[in-house]
């Protein structure tokens, strides 16, 4: 087990290693002029302004040059300061958040985690009972039907989902707003005797003891939580129906019920501990990979989180942003990687002893 | 290929024993279709159009193909010169129109079938307008030619690397194995459609607002799936006796992977294609969606939805606006889906042998 951690931890920085060449690489192929209008903020008027810029950025130096100077960052010819190098946290300056990329990055962060959570739970839950129930009912009707909406739900865009999810329930009904807060619940928490522990609206409002706020915040989650569930209950209903299916092939599943076991038993008890090794795995990254890739129900449900920072970046071409959230997210998501690879070695021998 | 020697073994005083004559021992009632495309591709086409959910499959993707196909006499463009995919508007105004609201202002030309079918000689929007007055109808026809080259295309060339990528991993194992393997790991690091979003963006400066931006970025971020899934298959086709055979008889790398190995593999592949050329055309509309895709006003069903994004409010009445291009890109994608969700269930072992 202590091998295979340690093995697993010296891939992690070649990976992280590779995901910021992989990323470098991607913004290199645009040529020096192209790359120098990040480093502009007016119109330039005249080809000596651009070249000063590409001069002064070093942009036309060689690949690994340029690719160390990003990651260390550099010393300004005018000012003598160091400035920039992601390593030092200094992503530069986002042109849509209007403050430095680390800062956007920091605020967007725990709502994107808040989601998250939220959504987690009855993802997690519901996803992998409907597989187990399907799973128990093979070809049954349930089954049938589990089938049926999987493959809608497979189907069905994330953003058409959330369109009418939005239609329906604020246009239509008006139960729950889009964004994050009403108003007065806005000024409630923006006001100073409100304590932001956590910078995660519904926690700050239960540990303030306002219930209001917290019901208020919740309540704007509740439709982005609906369309996430969706999507992702198809993937893992899936999953978790194939890997149950398989345990209750095995022969350890026959002879418990040849010694007579009750069927809730053998299923409960014998199959489903095995089945769901493999379906930990999948479900930890699935909520893992909520915190920084859920670009489309963010942006629709006007959810201040680093999806919807991200995608406002992109249409408007604000690759230092876009970039930066990128490889935080990859970065985030190796990490998380390695964390749950480590504990399916707990969980399963078979890895642990390979 | 059918009279080739399978077997150097001469049976005593007869011919030589062809892959045919083995055939007609085991397979006796051979005919027809399966005599033409082998037994294994016989039970695939046979599979598909027995089944009902993928003959509506087969249905649904053939629809949209034909639509594609037949794209200038459904809508035929406004002038011989005009670029067909950018769609026509009717003015300016920014409130969208309901379907059947007659096309004032600079019309396309009217098609035969059109007055055959509604009387009338002059355009109507069949499907309404988005705001700008583009008009739907021509976005959700013209827009399936977009969604089938940009899914096939996305396909065909993740389905490439994969198999070059899977295969030589597979196949040398070692260093070769280790460095493909990271390598691998690393575009399968980041989130796919922020990875995906990120790259659109990046290229958008080169290529201008058109399809290649998103298109390339699903490519790049695309293939990893394929290539583990090939590397798997082909480690298990690797330990079986035949290719042994092979490599004792000296047949070369290449040979052993082309004919031996990868006929083995391409059945998985085909599945995953499948359910990966709907998933291709959502991503790729997802993009447009998101800003990153094609310009406003190109036919592209991911564009023509996103107009529905300034009419949150009142979609009740402008209804029209999702329903027509969403309804074409949840059907296509539910088309590629139950196709390959039978084909997966046809070539998987443990699916054919139970019953119930």
């Amino acid at each position: 087990m202590t091998a295979y951690i340690i093995r697993r931890l010296l891939q992690m920085p070649i990976t992280v290693f590779g995901v910021t060449v992989l990323v470098f690489m991607m913004t290199m192929t645009l040529d020096p002029v192209e790359r120098s209008a990040l480093y502009m903020r007016d119109v330039p008027h005249t080809d000596g302004a651009i070249d000063a810029v590409i001069r002064r950025y070093g942009l036309d130096d060689p690949f690994h040059v340029q690719y160390w100077r990003w990651l260390t960052g550099r010393i300004d010819p005018e000012t003598g300061d160091k400035v920039g190098g992601i390593l030092r946290g200094d992503f530069g300056f986002s042109r849509t958040g209007r403050v430095p990329v680390k800062d956007l990055l920091l605020t967007r962060l725990p709502v994107s985690v808040e989601l998250a959570i939220w959504a987690g739970t009855p993802i997690i839950v519901v996803g992998v009972w409907l597989g187990v129930i399907a799973a128990k009912h093979h070809n049954k009707l349930i089954d049938q039907a589990a089938r049926v909406f999987s493959i809608v739900g497979w189907s069905f865009p994330t953003f058409v989902f959330a369109l009418l999810v939005l239609m329906i329930f604020y246009a239509k009904l008006q139960w729950f707003p889009p964004g994050r807060l009403s108003d007065w619940a806005t000024r409630a928490v923006m006001a100073p005797d409100f304590h932001r522990y956590t910078y995660m609206t519904t926690f700050d409002g239960l540990l303030n003891l306002r219930f209001d706020i917290f019901v208020d915040a919740l309540r704007h989650l509740v439709l982005p939580i609906i369309t996430l569930c969706y999507v992702e209950w198809a993937m893992l209903l899936r999953i978790t129906r194939s890997s149950m299916l398989e345990a209750l092939n095995q022969d350890y599943v026959t002879t418990a019920r040849a010694k007579g076991l009750a069927d809730n038993t053998v299923t409960n008890r014998h199959a489903l501990p095995n089945a769901l090794i493999p379906v930990v795995t999948i479900a930890g990254f699935t909520v893992v990979g909520l915190i920084g890739g859920v670009v489309i129900t963010e942006t629709i449900f006007d959810i201040p989180g680093m999806g919807q920072a991200a995608a406002r970046a992109a249409q408007s071409l604000d690759l230092l942003t876009v970039v930066s959230f990128t490889l935080f997210s990859a970065v985030m998501l190796i990490v998380a990687n390695l964390v749950i690879d480590i504990l399916y070695g707990f969980l399963d021998p078979r890895v642990r002893l390979s | 290929m059918a009279q080739e020697t399978i077997a150097a073994r001469e049976v005593p005083g007869q011919r030589t024993v062809t892959r045919d004559d083995i055939a007609e021992w085991t397979l006796p009632e051979l005919k027809g279709l399966r005599k033409l495309v082998g037994p294994e591709w016989y039970r695939l086409l046979h599979g598909l159009y027995t089944n009902p959910l993928s003959v509506g499959g087969l249905v649904i993707v053939t629809f949209f193909i034909l639509m594609a196909a037949f794209a200038p006499v459904l809508a035929p463009p406004i002038r011989i010169s005009a670029d067909p995919y950018l769609i026509p508007r009717d003015g300016f105004g920014p409130e969208p129109k309901a379907p059947g609201a007659v096309w004032e202002k600079n019309p396309p030309p009217v098609p035969f079938w059109y007055e055959a079918i509604t009387g009338k000689d002059q355009w109507v929007h069949l499907m309404g307008t988005a705001s700008g007055q583009f008009d739907i109808w021509y976005g959700v026809v013209w827009g399936s030619r977009t969604a089938l080259f940009a899914g096939v295309i996305v396909t065909f060339t993740t389905v490439t690397i994969g198999l070059i990528v899977g295969s030589i991993s597979a196949f040398y194992g070692g260093w070769v194995d280790d460095v493909l393997q990271r390598i691998t790991e690393i575009f399968m690091a980041f989130p796919f459609l922020l990875a995906a979003l990120m790259l659109a963006s990046i290229l958008v400066p080169k290529f201008g607002r058109s399809i290649w931006p998103p298109t390339i970025a699903l490519v790049v971020f695309g293939w990893t799936r394929y290539a583990r899934v090939v590397r798997g298959d082909i480690l298990s086709a690797k330990e079986r006796d035949y290719i042994l055979a092979g490599r004792v008889l000296g047949t070369n790398d290449g040979r052993l992977i082309m004919r031996h190995i990868l006929p083995n593999v391409i059945y998985p592949i085909l599945v995953l294609a499948s359910f990966r050329l709907g998933d291709a055309v959502l991503s790729f509309a997802a993009l447009s969606f998101l800003g990153v895709g094609t310009d406003i006003g190109y036919a592209d069903w991911g564009q023509i939805i996103s107009f529905a994004r300034d009419w949150i409010l009142s979609l009740d009445t402008h209804w029209y606006i999702i329903l027509f291009p969403g309804a074409a890109l949840i059907i296509f994608g539910l088309g590629w889906n139950l196709i390959g969700d039978a084909m997966r269930d046809i070539l998987d072992p443990r699916m054919r042998t139970e019953r119930g």
